[in-house]
């Protein structure tokens, strides 16, 4: 087995695992797909269609955290993209023109994009912490977002194509998980097929040293931080149309946390070098499953946070050479008094 | 400005030496006095002293969560918990008083020891396993939530126990607030008390001076022989009961528990950290500058509130605004730091 495969068995087992436990619980139809009214359904559809904005946030943060680096503000910028373009929809007496809702679409990715800029140059070029510079936005961030909206939630009319960003469908399939599953690929050829992922990984791995190497590292951070808040705007986008409003206050809310939580989950590391697109999708399909599971097993959604906290606390212990080591000393057979090496050791080849 | 010319310092060390040191603090102070001169000369009633002593009743949970913070990050760490600890606390008080029946006081002393103990569980946690402070306080935040809303997802109210009045009783200084004076509740002075605790832990203990030393460089710690594992697991113990008896506090104050309170207060609270000068990386700082940090979030509230019109939004993006360009400050005085160094 490579390390690849390794690093994706967990998550993969504990995604098994949710399913067999909802499946146990309400039958085999939670995982087959069903078409109603020429559109694919069923629960397991939904959870993905419900988590493709929090899949394109965690594959912007997996880029950010390849770097060493981290976005707290994706939740705020995904509200400012979100109100950007609502506001600008109601603003208009034809909420249904196909130019005015392209102009939406672009301004607010254009302005989420050089917010994304900003962060990546805060970083960069003025040598801030990636999590004091993104804090920033943080914290004003939503403020930003009421402030387009006025203060009120605005409402785009139902008969709007915008909806359909996040309602919508084609070939049967919801429109939301076509976008994440293209931006996926994009990122993944982008990363994988040209020498970008290299660079990315070195940069995480030693700023510095890559700079001296010849590699252009503050433009590549500034590129990392510029995509995320690209997805975040896209993921707001997402979220506002299948609402049909912009919420500046809940919108998004918390979702920074869920996409780094996705990202550890799916094996990369948050001290930066190297990064597992793969494994942030399982991350977040877990995160969307688990959701759904707590209903499913008949406890109240109140459980949510509680059942995040213990897949935050496990997985953080697990992905820790200390713990393994710790946990591990009983059982490693006494006669090898170099036992508790292998297991470090092993750790040195994969990071 | 000191003229030592070593060579081998590490940069950190010579970040703030000298009067550079209060730069940062001295900008939060006059930005406070333009803010509270602003006040007088554009709203009636602004100069009542009143107006000063509101800040210690409103803003004291928020100062009694931001004094532990500056423990965590002059260590070099960061706590994200404290806002759902806060309200999980003032949940417990009521829930222990009003459903269990459990004498107030004993609650009281239930819930501060357990703020502890969580503090000193996750500090363990952050230095023994080597799990990073952001990730290890992210527990706590999500399961402090989740167990607040699964003890009440309403409102619970403590009116009927007679201890929660004690916060609020207040004493006057200089008579009634129509004739000059301004009043303080109980629960103030204990926000006074704690900043003073700190102020003394943090520059006339050993535990002080290691948390300091830790926030400068972990590394030269350890080879110092400073205590780092008692130390680092000792500021999110003061951290844990700090955001705990904040939510006390919060009890005397509202004599009502809220599921959905605090959230975003860890947010506030580094936010005044920073404002009040301690670098987020830790190993520079004062306690008495996040007093300010918290005065200028307190000020910049009220200042929307005389004013009427605004929303309190404005009060988020000009903290972010002034996160923005002390963050910068700091980068700026650090670089010439290194430049007189080299």
């Amino acid at each position: 087995m490579n390390s690849y495969a390794k690093r994706l068995m967990w998550p993969v087992l504990i995604l098994v695992a949710l399913i067999v436990v909802n499946i146990a619980a309400t039958g085999i139809d939670f995982i087959i797909p069903s078409v109603n009214d020429g559109r694919l359904g069923g629960a397991f559809v939904n959870i993905l269609r419900r988590s493709a904005p929090l899949m394109l946030i965690a594959l912007g943060m997996t880029l950010v955290i390849a770097t060493k680096g981290i976005d707290l503000s994706v939740g705020a910028v995904y509200a400012i993209g979100a109100a950007i373009a609502c506001q600008m929809i109601i603003g208009q007496e034809d909420q249904s023109a196909a130019g005015l809702i392209f102009s939406a679409v672009a301004l607010a990715l254009v302005v989420t994009a050089v917010i994304g800029a900003w962060n990546g140059t805060m970083v960069a070029y003025f040598g801030i912490q990636p999590i004091v510079a993104t804090l920033i936005l943080m914290i004003a961030g939503r403020g930003i977002a009421q402030l387009i909206t006025g203060g009120q939630i605005p409402k785009v009319q139902d008969s709007s194509p915008f909806t359909q960003l996040g309602r919508g469908e084609i070939f049967t399939i919801p429109l939301p998980i076509w976008i994440a599953a293209l931006v996926f690929v994009a990122i993944a050829l982008l990363t994988r097929k040209t020498a970008l992922g290299l660079l990315l990984e070195s940069v995480g791995g030693n700023p510095e040293a890559s700079r001296l190497a010849g590699i252009r590292s503050k433009g590549i951070t500034v590129l990392v931080y510029l995509v995320c808040g690209l997805c975040a705007g896209l993921a707001g986008l997402i979220g506002a149309a299948n609402l049909g409003s912009a919420d500046a206050n809940n919108g998004g809310l918390w979702i920074e946390l869920d996409a780094i939580l996705a990202v550890v989950i799916g094996g990369t590391a948050l001290l930066g070098g190297r990064f597992y697109l793969l494994g942030t999708t399982i991350g977040v399909v877990i995160i969307g499953t688990l959701e759904d599971t707590i209903i499913n097993v008949g406890l109240s959604s109140q459980w949510q946070f509680t059942a995040k906290a213990i897949v935050v606390f496990a997985v953080a212990l697990l992905q820790s050479p200390e713990f393994r080591g710790w946990i591990l000393k009983p059982f490693k057979p006494k006669p090898e008094a170099a036992a508790p090496a292998p297991a470090p050791a092993e750790e040195v080849p994969a990071k | 400005m000191t003229t030592e010319t070593l060579t081998e310092r590490p940069a950190r060390s010579t970040l703030f030496d000298g009067l550079t040191k209060y730069i940062p603090i001295g900008a939060t102070v006059a930005l406070l006095i333009v803010m509270y001169l602003g006040g007088i000369a554009n709203f009636k009633n602004f100069d009542s002293a009143q107006v000063i002593a509101g800040l210690f009743i409103d803003y004291a949970p928020l100062l009694v969560i931001a004094v532990g913070m500056t423990f965590v990050i002059l260590s070099g760490g960061i706590d994200l918990s404290v806002g759902s600890v806060m309200a999980f606390s003032t949940m417990a008080c009521a829930w222990l008083t009003v459903d269990a029946g459990i004498s107030a006081p004993l609650a009281m002393v239930l819930v501060l020891a357990f703020g502890t103990l969580w503090g000193l569980l996750i500090g363990a946690v952050i230095h023994y396993f080597n799990v990073q402070p952001f990730i290890a306080t992210l527990v706590g935040l999500f399961l402090f939530r989740g167990l607040t809303l699964q003890i009440s997802d309403t409102d619970v109210s403590m009116r009927e126990v007679d201890f929660w009045q004690w916060g609020m009783t207040h004493v006057e200084f200089g008579g009634k607030v129509r004739d000059g004076g301004f009043w303080l509740p109980y629960l103030s002075f204990v926000a006074f008390a704690v900043v003073i605790v700190a102020f003394v832990i943090l520059h006339y203990t050993r535990f002080g001076r290691g948390v300091y030393a830790i926030g400068g460089s972990e590394q030269s710690a350890l080879l110092m022989g400073l205590p780092v594992a008692r130390t680092k697991i000792g500021v999110y113990a003061v951290s844990g009961f700090c955001a705990s008896l904040a939510g006390v506090l919060a009890a005397f104050a509202t004599k009502s528990a809220n599921p959905l309170a605090n959230v975003g207060a860890e947010l506030d609270a580094i936010a005044a950290v920073v404002i009040g000068g301690t670098l987020l990386t830790g190993g520079a700082g004062f306690v008495l500058g996040t007093v300010a940090g918290v005065m200028v979030w307190g000020l910049l509230n009220t200042l929307i509130a005389f004013h009427g019109g605004l929303s309190s939004w404005w009060a988020r993006i000009v903290m972010g605004v002034l996160l923005l360009a002390f963050i910068l400050l700091q980068r700026v005085l650090a670089r010439s730091g290194e430049k007189r160094r080299t």
